[in-house]
């Protein structure tokens, strides 16, 4: 396997939608290749600290109004 | 080439089915639970196609008011959050258009670019790298990040990969083919982890460095495939 076919499938390594026979192909290239490895690691931990930390909260009192908002508009609607 | 694992089938009903059939029915309190349930969500994609807080709250309330209204166009093909995000989606670029008084706004906007396509940066992080900024110095950085990514693929990679929907439901949920939703969702995980790369590699080269030699560089940095 070549750097450039494993970027391919990066993001099946990275989901896990990956045939055995190919997986092993994946750990021998990774064996030998620090880059893709490194590619590899931080594109995963790119995911997970995006998924872990909320940029955009969404502030209780603003839910609040916004909640009632949309249940009176929702009740008129009826 | 590799093979996608197979969908697990579903044989239970999602739970959101039960709720829009008690709404269906008349009862507001299963839709006050859906709102509850997904509102958080849907403001956070509204706010990433908005880049603005007012637009992003009237975003989801419109987009909640509409999904009511239209209940009973929901066929239940899909699960009832994509048709929901689908709405919120078209209402944050109908916010958007108007913001820009009329000018064509769509999913499709910048995304020509080839930037962060190819991997540059290797150097590899430090363990656990967001512990060195406090939530706020964070929170700036991801917003900087993501920010800097083109709307069509800020938006496929907050379904995906925050919000954990499938592929085939962020296609649904954007209008998009599978295939343009993979190739967006993979330049956006790129272009985020080179941006990233900048704040949390490791301040001292010398591991990485030692590591990428000690096995052979590949051809990401050089132009040669190992």
């Amino acid at each position: 396997m070549t750097c450039t076919e494993f970027l391919a499938i990066l993001d099946d390594v990275i989901d896990k939608s990956i045939a055995a026979e190919t997986r092993a192909e994946i750990e021998v290239h990774l064996r030998k290749c620090g880059h893709c490895e490194v590619v590899l690691d931080t594109t995963r931990k790119t995911i997970e600290i995006f998924r872990c930390h909320e940029i955009y909260e969404l502030p209780t009192e603003v839910s609040e109004r916004l909640h009632v908002a949309i249940i009176e508009k929702c009740k008129k609607a009826k | 080439m590799p093979t996608i694992e197979p969908v697990a089938e579903q044989n239970e009903p999602h739970p959101d089915v039960a709720l829009v059939e008690r709404v269906r029915a008349g009862d507001v309190s299963a839709y006050d639970t859906l709102v509850r349930k997904y509102e958080r969500q849907l403001f956070r994609i509204a706010q990433h196609i908005t880049q603005n807080r007012e637009d992003a709250e009237d975003v989801m309330q419109d987009a909640f008011l509409k999904a009511y209204e239209k209940l009973d166009q929901f066929q239940g093909n899909s699960k009832f959050y994509t048709w929901l995000v689908r709405i919120a989606v078209n209402e944050s670029l109908m916010r958007l258009r108007k913001r820009r008084t009329g000018k064509l706004v769509s999913m499709d906007e910048d995304i020509q670019t080839e930037e962060g396509s190819v991997p540059r940066d290797f150097a590899d992080w430090a363990p656990n790298p967001e512990q060195n900024y406090n939530q706020s110095e964070l929170a700036d950085i991801l917003k900087k990040t993501i920010q800097g990514l083109p709307q069509g693929f800020r938006v496929v990679f907050v379904l995906r990969d925050v919000d954990g929907l499938s592929t085939e439901e962020t296609a649904e949920a954007l209008g998009l083919s599978v295939p343009a939703v993979k190739s967006r969702l993979l330049r956006a995980r790129l272009q985020l982890r080179e941006r990233l790369s900048r704040y949390f590699k490791r301040t001292t080269p010398a591991a990485s460095e030692a590591k990428a030699s000690a096995k052979g560089n590949g051809p990401l940095g050089n132009g040669v495939d190992a």
